[in-house]
């Protein structure tokens, strides 16, 4: 027992060192770039050798499975099925010209070989379509290990974001309301994303920041996962829009309202669209307020593709900003599937992939036009981000997820069909 | 996540189903991975649910259903089966004792055939022809214009008399149509 005294203290004191080496490394390596908003450029460095070793380990499996005769499956991003791109119209003419054998000068009402348009359609359909595949994860043709040990470090560092942004904001609250107030708690919210950047290990591009949303205006960008608030706030001054909750969120979102506005809905105030609208004016129209950063298609996508936006950030008639935002999917998969995993599932599961890497593109400024409606304004705004991002752009409602489909898009199918077996009728009645 | 890689071995079944509807082992896989993607609730079957949940099938105005309520993978695969591309071999050259693979041109027609049948008493009446115009149509076309539509194709196809279509009438009306194509989805490699 005696023998044991001197390592004792040895212990003690070289656990007290390495303490403070690693509090010191925290400090110098990332609170103070996060504060001032400096890179070392390490994460770009880590980046790089990420993937020479991905790009090893995949050749390496593919080999080993040749060897053995197994058949590695090939996961697809682009369908299981070859489909030709026809409208109705052609297809349904098509199918009459290779089958009939009358004249085709009058063209007939309606064949019983029209049906085999739909059947086949539909089989199709049910074998692979556009939406099904966007609300599952992306599947990657690489290998990567998606998951590390040791995330304490990670988590450690998140919480200190988020406390420090919490007690930051209050404090700030306390400020009389002027422009040193405004300074501060951009400022404070501004390191304590990036702080969180840093927790998630985040490696972001921002290319064409000339384009960053300015007061006054609305902030769009496609979404993949409660990340992308981080990932745009870091680097620019918003003010953000949702709902209230209760816990911890609730804390948060009461903290950031002290420092500057946002705007947070009661949930029985979320159903009334019209008090929405007007609290959402309201605030574009004061020039003092940060822009409002929204998402309009109102749930997360696999980030493969742009699904409709809804259209009430888009009457508002405000001046819209579009941020296109892709994730890098060889790194780690930024989707949340929200029926698959919880929220601290899939924060946990974000820390602790090797690294998040993402491109953030801000768009020119767009504006409503005279003669175009608030859909086909939106639609406009969608296009532009799909384009940008290299993302599929879909019509189809992100909704879909949960619902089902509206009764208004089978209508249009039919209206099609009926004209092709009735219009022609009444050519006929006519003549 | 990890890796993927992943043996027919997996599926259920997974040899017999392939002898008798003649898919290759990756699109076998490949359906199957569908099938479970489409199985929300991972209960082992597809409910009429599940398909209604497909945007663009809730669109089709057929819903080109299934039919039954549940639908486990070999009756999946079995349906889907008719629409495989017909294989290039000599029709000649096939073993008559052996039953006739399942995208036949006959088991395509036969298909095709069982969405106008409804009631699947081998005839489709006039009635039920009327039934599958409205599906098609929904509320865009009158009765009468629906009525006459129906009359006259039963009429075109009718060759006994009997006021219906039985699948012999329908398969002649339909024989120069090349259903091998227009009834063949193909599968990616």
């Amino acid at each position: 027992m005696f023998l044991l005294l001197p390592f004792d203290s040895l212990i003690v004191n070289l656990l007290g060192i390495s303490l403070t080496v690693l509090f010191t490394l925290l400090l110098v390596f990332i609170i103070v770039p996060a504060i001032f908003g400096v890179s070392f450029g390490i994460r770009k460095l880590y980046m790089k050798t990420l993937l020479k070793i991905f790009a090893w380990a995949t050749l390496r499996m593919e080999r080993g499975a040749k060897e053995k005769n197994h058949q590695l499956y090939k996961p697809y991003t682009n369908g299981i099925i070859a489909k030709d791109p026809t409208s109705l119209e052609e297809e349904i003419k098509e199918i009459r010209r290779s089958g009939s054998s009358k004249a085709l000068d009058n063209t007939p009402e309606f064949e019983l070989s029209d049906i085999f348009y739909f059947c086949r359609k539909g089989m199709e359909t049910i074998m692979d379509d556009e939406v099904t595949k966007r609300f599952s994860a992306e599947e990657l043709e690489s290998w990567n290990l998606l998951s590390r040990t040791n995330y304490n470090f990670q988590i450690a560092l998140a919480f200190t974001g988020i406390s420090l942004l919490v007690v930051g904001t209050t404090m700030v609250g306390y400020l009389p309301n002027g422009r040193f107030k405004e300074f501060l708690s951009k400022h404070v919210h501004l390191m304590c994303y990036r702080i969180c950047v840093r927790a998630l290990t985040a490696i972001i591009t921002y290319h064409d920041r000339e384009n960053r949303p300015r007061n006054g205006g609305i902030c769009v960008a496609n979404h993949t996962s409660p990340i992308d608030v981080i990932i745009l706030a870091s680097d620019g001054y918003y003010a953000m829009v949702g709902q209230v909750h209760g816990g911890l969120m609730g804390v948060i979102q009461r903290a950031m309202v002290k420092a500057c506005p946002h705007v947070w809905f009661e949930r029985s105030e979320v159903k009334d669209r019209h008090l929405v609208a007007k609290r959402l004016t309201e605030h574009v129209q004061d020039k003092s307020k940060l822009p409002i950063l929204i998402f309009p298609e109102g749930t997360c996508i696999n980030n493969t593709s742009v699904m409709m936006f809804k259209k009430g950030s888009f009457e508002i008639g405000a001046t819209v900003y579009p941020v296109a935002i892709k994730y890098d999917p060889q790194f780690g998969d930024a989707f949340w599937n929200s029926s698959k995993y919880g929220m601290v599932t899939y924060l946990l599961r974000m820390m602790t992939s090797w690294a998040i890497v993402c491109s953030v593109w801000y768009l020119p400024p767009m504006t409503r036009e005279t003669d175009e409606d608030a859909v086909q304004f939106a639609n406009r705004v969608k296009s532009a981000i799909a384009r940008q991002g290299g993302l599929v752009d879909l019509l189809w409602d992100g909704g879909l997820k949960r619902e089902k489909v509206k009764d208004t898009f089978k209508e249009e199918q039919q209206k099609l069909y009926s004209k092709m077996i009735v219009g022609n009728h009444e050519d006929r009645s006519r003549s | 996540m990890g890796s993927r890689g992943s043996h027919a071995a997996r599926i259920p079944d997974g040899d017999s189903i392939r002898r008798e509807t003649g898919f290759s082992q990756a699109s076998l896989l490949r359906l199957y991975h569908r099938f479970r993607a489409l199985d929300r609730n991972k209960k082992g079957y597809l409910s009429r649910m599940d398909l209604q949940q497909i945007g663009a099938l809730a669109v089709n105005p057929l819903g080109c259903g299934v039919g039954n309520l549940r639908v486990d993978f070999p009756g999946f695969v079995r349906v889907l089966a008719h629409f495989r591309p017909v294989d290039d071999e000599d029709p000649g050259m096939r073993d008559p004792k052996e039953p006739e693979p399942l995208n036949s041109r006959m088991n395509k027609l036969r298909f095709a055939f069982q969405l106008y049948d409804l009631d699947r008493d081998g005839k489709i009446s006039r009635h039920e022809m009327l039934q599958v115009l409205r599906l098609m149509v929904g509320v865009q076309v009158t009765e009468e214009q629906l009525e006459s539509i129906a009359d006259r194709t039963v009429q075109e196809a009718d060759e006994d008399g009997d006021g219906a279509v039985s699948f012999l009438e329908f398969a002649k009306s339909l024989e120069k149509m090349d259903i091998e194509q227009k009834m063949s989805i193909r599968i990616l490699k």
